[in-house]
């Protein structure tokens, strides 16, 4: 077991989002949150991930209190968010450069690989702000091809890419996971992985009962 | 240590990407020194004796008024989140960005005072003193201002707020500041002067830092 939630509460603008929620993440499997907007979908993974404490409850990674083990959790995640963390007048390749710096489970020597794998090869020197939402969206998930975290966490992954960026995407998910990593992600579009290894949690169904 | 030099490389190179951001400081240093002197009195006497503190507080509004936007541009992008999740020290990386700001906005404006002092007629004897406390006096304004800076990033309009929270920490500099030109120009010991701005450097050198982590985690965190 790698994440554990436990009686997780979180409220915000004087509406509860989650009561007595618990959750947990194993090696090998890909949590698919899903729910409408508004059900707190972002709100979950940036509690997740360490960049909220809105929050009252436990949150364990590998059995340790997450708050005791900040430093090295932080090394063992990655987390992709709405805001890409692109800066428009760094080059695809800068902003990588400081990703790795950011980032020590990150490849420092495969960045101009994993350009390429993205395609964004012959764009490495062009400044990100005259690259489209799509390319820029590529620059900052050319993280998962670099990084050996074990635990990834992204916030709607396929926004604004292309039909074969989201298959590239997925079958690097379906890498990470058949590695023994795991996934836990946003997305309002079918998963096309091997369906034993996802585990869908629905914010709606959790915010009836 | 080498993650603090890849800061300072970032952030440089953001502010060489950048090169508006250094001129709109200077340009509104230069601008009070412009037109004061057509506002009020062009007159050299009245000039030489208002000049150490019309240059001090010129010189602590174009401090100010860049002191927002020192960590804007990476909240914005999410460039911030990701160094908060990072097992990196922050306090290398706030500091990396307050020396840059410092660069960019106090050194410079300490390499151009004197062609300020001279359109204000500052006492010849009084130059050394004007250089020597801009230098030690703007890098805790900038460390000062980022502490603000750090507290407002995640609202809309931290500009008024930020001013509030930040002037009162200004005060002393000021003082002490724009003490040690006319003590320069009036041909006293200016040594006194330094030391306490030498000295509230190294204090706000020590804690500042500590203080801006503390306030992006309150920022970005709630």
């Amino acid at each position: 077991m790698l994440l554990a939630v436990k009686n997780l509460f979180c409220e915000r603008d004087e509406r509860i989002l989650f009561q007595g929620f618990s959750m947990q993440v194993n090696a090998g499997e890909v949590v698919q949150i899903i729910g409408q907007n508004g059900s707190g979908k972002t709100t979950l993974l940036r509690i997740l991930c360490g960049l909220s404490d809105a929050y009252e409850g436990e949150i364990f990674w590998q059995n340790e209190l997450l708050d005791e083990v900040r430093s090295h959790y932080y090394q063992s995640m990655l987390y992709v968010g709405h805001l890409s963390g692109v800066k428009g007048s760094l080059t695809a390749e800068e902003n990588l450069q400081w990703m790795t710096q950011l980032d020590s489970s990150l490849d420092k020597c495969s960045i101009k690989k994993a350009l390429k794998l993205v395609g964004l090869y012959g764009f490495e020197d062009v400044p990100c702000h005259s690259l489209s939402a799509g390319q820029q969206r590529r620059v900052g998930l050319a993280r998962l091809y670099l990084s050996s975290a074990p635990l990834w966490i992204l916030d709607e992954p396929f926004t604004a890419l292309d039909k074969k960026g989201v298959s590239e995407k997925e079958a690097l998910i379906a890498e990470h996971v058949s590695r023994g990593g795991s996934v836990i992600l946003t997305t309002h579009h079918d998963l096309s992985i091997p369906k034993q290894t996802i585990r869908p949690i629905n914010l709606d169904e959790m915010a009836r009962t | 240590m080498s993650f603090f030099l890849a800061a300072l490389k970032r952030e440089l190179l953001l502010v060489f990407r950048h090169r508006s951001d250094i001129i709109n400081p200077l340009a509104f240093f230069l601008m009070v020194a412009v037109l004061f002197p057509l506002g009020v009195s062009p007159d050299p006497s009245f000039l030489s004796e208002v000049a150490s503190g019309v240059i001090w507080v010129a010189a602590l509004l174009a401090c100010l008024l860049s002191v927002d936007g020192i960590f804007r541009s990476d909240y914005q992008d999410g460039s911030l989140e990701q160094m908060l999740i990072s097992a990196e020290p922050l306090w290398m990386l706030v500091t990396a960005k307050v020396i840059t700001h410092w660069l960019v906005s106090g050194f410079f404006l300490a390499l151009i005072s004197p062609l300020v002092a001279m359109m204000f007629f500052l006492p010849e004897p009084a130059y050394p003193a004007l250089i020597i406390s801009l230098l030690l006096g703007t890098p805790t304004l900038s460390l000062m201002g980022a502490i603000g800076s750090a507290l407002t990033v995640g609202l809309r309009k931290g500009g008024v707020l930020i001013s509030l929270l930040v002037l009162p920490l200004y005060i002393p500099v000021l003082i002490f500041g724009a003490g040690t030109v006319q003590a320069g120009a009036m041909g006293l010991p200016i040594q006194g002067y330094l030391a306490l701005l030498a000295a509230i450097l190294v204090f706000s050198l020590m804690l500042a830092p500590i203080a801006i982590v503390a306030a992006l985690k309150i920022s970005i965190r709630s």
